[in-house]
């Protein structure tokens, strides 16, 4: 046997996600789920501006199915599980990769977006948690909150202006992590092609700029009084 | 000394069966038993590694760089001839050869050529089947160009890499026996002397170029692959660290050094820029089909050449070879370039130039047309030179590119030490005096995959071979003599860097012993190198310590050798008293300027013996027979 | 022109290393990079100080044994150029310039500039051939290559081997030089019998050798002197996920009989 053995005793899971690539496309296929979660959420989170009745409709209609929300909640949380573990370790190759670093170093041609993944991925969990106990839960102190009413919910919180500051911020990063990740799941999973790849591209940054419009739009129309003016 | 180059008798077409079915088989369970060392990773060296390897033989291969992938065959560019006839142009094995004996101006064995003629076909297959991605056709089948020096289209091609990715599919065949555990291979490791058990190649002395540390290694056999010995001019277009060390000290140790003096020079390189210059880089010959070389007619016309008027321009190939032109052979265009500067007419800052002027090829077919054809060339030149030659002409200049010259072997490519291989351009066998284009990496080639799997496997089934140790008084005392030149050279401290001697040298060489010699002027070089080796080994300086990586103590040590064999080719090209080929004595020259072969006197390979640094070395000749294609005169008026 | 030089100097891979400033003086512009280096190494050695080491070989950006990083970038400020191709007429006069060894675990420094690149042959040696000895071959034109993939492998083939992937790379990965061998051989249809095996033992002998991994960021593609592209990578992946669903890995060793 030559150098390396590859050991076909281990399950073809296991093998596949020691190696760098394989945790790359679990960080891909999660990256899809959590991307479709996102599109959805945003989806959701649009009937805002349709008036507190329906927000509210939409938030007992999610109830009303216990089973799917918690089919789809195992789902995600699996899925930010893999998705940071595998970021986490990836990380740790990374360090790994040059103990030693340069004196000077600049980027040629990749984006900021690119180079920073895992603090934006890092710190959009942080807010995600944060987001949760917010407006899921409302263990963050929410100042008047009340289970299944969300609008209300909403409004209250993000008139707290650190915390539409936090939103916002989170938002952009998420903008960035999209702008780099939606493409790279192409890349990952083997798929680049000189016709379609800037297609791809083009598209995915356009993609995370609305998506990050989108959600940063809520807090703003809170504050000029386009949201929730009424309560 | 006794020369025999085992060339088999009878009909040439089926020499090369004949002698394979007379050699003598090792039983494969036996192969594993025998080691082998290789010296050099370029086409020869990594292709006979491989090869060899595959058969079972243990193999023990060096490098001096870092890996075995950056051989100096990596950088040629045109391609590699073969007598496929995949064009149906009528090619045939038999043309290669004829070509190829005519284009070395018949100083070339036929057997040897004839043989490399049969085998360029495998050549083409192996390469294919390795996967190196040669130029396609829409339709799928290879593609060919043509080449200088011949009226076929044989010259396969990977764009303008093939001696790239040819070295690729050879090194990842190499890598593969690595792989393996078939081959050991030591990068960064420089063979610094041979060694001889009861006067057989029996192993080599290495110094590590990371620790220092001199070490020996013993085998059954050695194989030289070391390349070729053109930085021995200093400025060349090989590579900074190619070198002749290898070659000149199995020399040393009794290895006939054949034809030194025979050294291939290219017209179209990008001329010298200043003193600190490393190397030339060749621009592919092609420029000259519709470029149009011109220098100023009057001396020292310093004028931007856009404000020389034309009849002020003196287009001398196009005046001196009405019906070649600008198309004359490497060595015509090299000649004359070099005469029009003599005179002061060259051009440039150095005045070590001429133009290539493309003015009339652009107004002919528009700069598009141009950048299509030579596009990539066009953008190498504004690299270095920072000059746009779609608007001023380019500056070339002729510069030293081959040698032909080589240790002498037979047909076995075994040279006059028993065990001792040499393969590719380290070796004299295939050339003569001049070498066709796209012919280098075909010999490499030829030699590594399949000649010397069966020369080196007739020599060791068929010789017998105590097994030697490396702690033999044989092995110590080279190792000693190793030590003690390394701390000699450390030990000097003189004033002058290496690299200002390797320039001196260059310059005395180019001078005396390039594109065309006298018989005075060779004198008065072996004189001066003389000089400058006495002055080297006392006043060069060479920093730092033998047991650490020290870059200069590498130079310095290949400079020391040479400046030892510029001595010899001086003497060869001095006693060689004719003209041919890439030799050109101004003596013998016909009346409209061409070079003169004397058939009568000097159709032989000089094999030269040495005798000790302080005794003119012994010639040996090897006699020349041409049987199949006929000496004649070149003329291209 | 002048020129200041910050240059890491490092007597021996124990050595801890450091950089130390220098002076270049009469700095021609049609000079390269390396030859600037040589007189400022023939000054040095003048004045009794230790030459910078530095590789180089062919010194027409072919070899692909040289290369460090100037200001920050792998061989320097001009695209699609190796370090002894890059003249000094990209530069002005008073330039201050950083030299810095390529720099990854799996590439320790010797001395100064120089590197061991050894991990790559490694690689290679994984699975970066067709296993085809001499004398197997079939006729050339036996085996035909549409023309874009006989340009597409080219295109990853022209691959040098510098280094300067990983350099450049935030994870010092190496996966541009593992996918151009991977894509060079994987497009041929010689290279198919071999092709799941080949990106399964390359990439696994990559990580082994401690490469980082790819997160896709591109700075490769925009240091590599022969321009190769980022799809090469994309067609690694494809290689990889694939032959390990559904490669049934090899149950003996590559060679049969020895």
């Amino acid at each position: 046997m030559s150098s390396i053995a590859i050991d076909s005793h281990l399950h073809k899971a296991i093998r596949f996600y020691q190696a760098s690539i394989g945790k790359k496309a679990v960080m891909a296929v999660t990256g899809v789920v959590l991307f479709g979660y996102l599109v959805g959420h945003l989806a959701g989170n649009m009937q805002v501006y349709l008036g507190a009745e329906q927000m509210d409709k939409y938030a007992a209609f999610l109830h009303s199915m216990p089973l799917l929300l918690w089919s789809v909640r195992a789902l995600l949380v699996a899925s930010v599980v893999l998705h940071i573990t595998a970021s986490l370790q990836l990380q740790k190759l990374k360090l790994d990769a040059r103990p030693a670093g340069y004196v000077k170093k600049e980027a040629v041609d990749s984006s900021l977006a690119s180079r920073s993944m895992i603090w934006s991925g890092l710190m959009i969990a942080a807010f995600v948690i944060y987001h949760i106990l917010d407006l899921t839960t409302g263990a963050a102190g929410a100042v008047q909150f009340r289970e299944l009413r969300a609008y209300e919910n909403l409004v209250y919180s993000f008139r707290r202006v650190p915390v539409s500051g936090f939103y916002i911020l989170g938002m952009v990063l998420l903008g960035m992590h999209l702008y780099h990740g939606l493409w790279s799941i192409f890349q990952t999973v083997g798929f680049s092609h000189p016709r379609y790849t800037p297609v791809i591209k083009r598209l995915a940054a356009w993609v995370a700029i609305l998506m990050a419009a989108g959600f940063i739009s809520i807090p703003i129309a809170v504050w000029t009084g386009l949201v929730g003016s009424n309560l | 000394m006794e020369l025999n180059s085992n060339l088999p008798t009878g009909p040439i077409e089926s020499a090369w069966d004949r002698a394979r079915f007379e050699m003598k088989l090792v039983n494969p369970a036996n192969k594993r038993k025998y080691n082998i060392i290789v010296v050099g990773s370029g086409l020869a060296g990594a292709s006979a590694a491989a090869t060899l390897a595959e058969l079972g033989y243990n193999i023990q291969c060096f490098c001096f760089q870092d890996s075995p992938r950056r051989a100096h065959s990596i950088a040629a560019q045109g391609g590699i001839n073969a007598a496929k006839n995949y064009q149906n142009d009528g090619d045939s094995i038999f043309r290669l050869f004829y070509d190829t004996v005519k284009g070395g101006d018949f100083r070339s064995r036929e057997a040897n050529v004839y043989r490399l003629a049969q085998i360029s076909v495998n050549i083409i297959d192996q390469c294919v089947a390795q996967g190196v991605p040669f130029a396609r056709e829409y339709g799928g089948t290879l593609a060919n160009r043509s080449f200088g020096g011949a009226q076929v289209s044989r010259t396969f091609y990977a764009r303008g890499q093939t001696g790239q990715q040819l070295l690729l599919g050879a090194y990842q065949a190499l890598e593969r026996q690595v792989g393996a555990g078939q081959v050991k291979m030591l990068p960064r490791t420089e063979m610094l002397s041979l060694v001889l058990v009861e006067g057989k190649a029996r192993g080599i002395v290495t110094r590590n170029l990371i620790t220092g540390k001199i070490e020996s290694y013993a085998a059954d056999a050695v194989v030289l692959a070391t390349g070729g010995y053109g930085n021995v001019y200093n400025l060349s277009t090989n590579a900074r660290g190619s070198n002749c060390t290898a070659i000149w000290r199995a020399y040393k140790h009794g290895a006939a050094f054949a034809n030194p003096c025979f050294t291939q020079i290219h017209p179209t390189c990008i001329p010298v820029s200043g003193e600190y210059q490393s190397k030339l880089t060749l621009m592919s010959e092609s420029l000259r089909n519709d470029g149009r070389i011109w220098v100023p007619k009057t001396c020292g016309d310093k004028r931007p050449p856009v404000q020389i008027p034309e009849p002020e321009r003196d287009y001398y190939l196009e005046r001196r070879y009405p019906s070649f032109g600008n198309l004359v052979p490497r060595d015509v265009a090299s000649r004359n370039a070099k005469a029009v500067c003599d005179e002061g007419r060259g051009v440039g800052e150095t005045a070590l130039g001429v133009y290539l002027d493309f003015s009339d090829a652009i107004q002919r077919l528009g700069a598009s047309g141009i950048r299509e054809r030579y596009g990539n060339l066009f953008d190498m030149y504004e690299r270095i030179t920072g000059e746009d030659p779609y608007k001023v002409p380019m500056r070339i200049y002729p510069a030293i590119h081959y040698t032909m010259g080589g240790l002498w072997v037979d047909y076995q490519l075994m040279s006059t030490i028993p065990g001792l291989f040499v393969a590719g351009e380290a070796n004299f066998s295939d050339h003569g005096a001049n070498r066709l284009g796209a012919s280098a990496l075909m010999q490499g080639l030829a030699d590594g995959y399949f000649i010397l799997p069966y020369t080196l496997g007739n020599y060791l089934a068929s010789t017998k071979l105590d097994k030697v140790q490396t702690d033999y008084a044989e092995f110590r005392r080279e190792e000693a003599e190793v030590a003690a030149m390394t701390k000699q050279l450390l030990a000097i401290k003189g004033k002058r860097t290496v690299a200002s001697f390797h320039r001196e040298l260059g310059k005395l060489l180019w001078d005396h012993c390039g594109m065309s010699r006298t018989a005075k002027g060779l004198q008065l070089a072996v004189t001066k190198i003389r000089e400058l080796r006495e002055e080297f080994w006392t006043n060069v300086d060479v920093l730092g310590r033998d047991n650490e990586m020290n870059q200069a103590l590498e130079h310095a040590g290949r400079v020391a050798d040479f400046l030892e064999l510029a001595e010899l080719i001086a003497i060869d090209a001095l006693h060689r008293d004719e003209s041919c080929g890439g030799h050109f004595r101004e003596e013998y020259q016909t009346p409209d300027g061409e070079a003169q072969r004397d058939d009568e006197h000097y159709s032989y390979a000089a094999a030269w013996e040495f005798r000790g640094l302080d005794q003119p070395p012994e010639l040996h000749k090897e006699p020349l027979q041409f049987e199949y294609v006929h000496p004649t005169q070149r003329s291209y008026k | 022109m002048r020129l200041t030089l910050h240059v890491w100097r490092q007597k021996s891979a124990s050595d801890p290393g450091r950089m130390i400033q220098y002076e270049a003086r009469n700095v021609n512009p049609d000079m390269s990079f390396l030859e600037m280096l040589d007189v400022v190494n023939e000054e040095l050695t003048v004045k009794g100080e230790d030459p910078i080491a530095f590789d180089s070989d062919c010194r027409e950006g072919i070899c692909g044994m040289c290369g460090f990083v100037i200001n920050g970038v792998a061989h320097g400020p001009r695209r699609g150029t190796t370090v002894c191709q890059l003249h000094m007429r990209k530069f002005k006069d008073g330039d201050v310039l950083y030299l810095e060894p390529w720099r990854a675990r799996a590439f320790p420094v010797i001395k100064d500039l120089v590197v061991d690149r050894g991990a790559f042959d490694r690689v290679i040696a994984a699975g970066g051939y067709i296993s085809v000895p001499a004398g197997s071959a079939p006729d050339g034109n036996a085996i035909q290559v549409p023309k874009q993939n006989a340009d597409l492998a080219m295109d990853a083939a022209a691959c040098i081997g510098c280094g300067a992937c990983v350099a450049a790379c935030p994870n010092a990965s190496a996966s541009l030089f593992t996918a151009a061998k991977i894509t060079h051989l994987g497009v041929l249809p010689q290279g198919q019998p071999e092709r799941a095996d080949r990106a399964m033992r390359m990439v696994a002998q990559a990580a082994a050798e401690g490469f980082g991994s790819c997160t896709n960021i591109g700075e490769c593609e925009a240091v590599c002197p022969k321009e190769i592209k980022l799809e090469v990578i994309a067609r690694m992946n494809r290689d990889f996920i694939k032959a390990a669903w559904t490669n049934r890995g090899t149950s003996s060793a590559t060679g049969g009989a020895g």
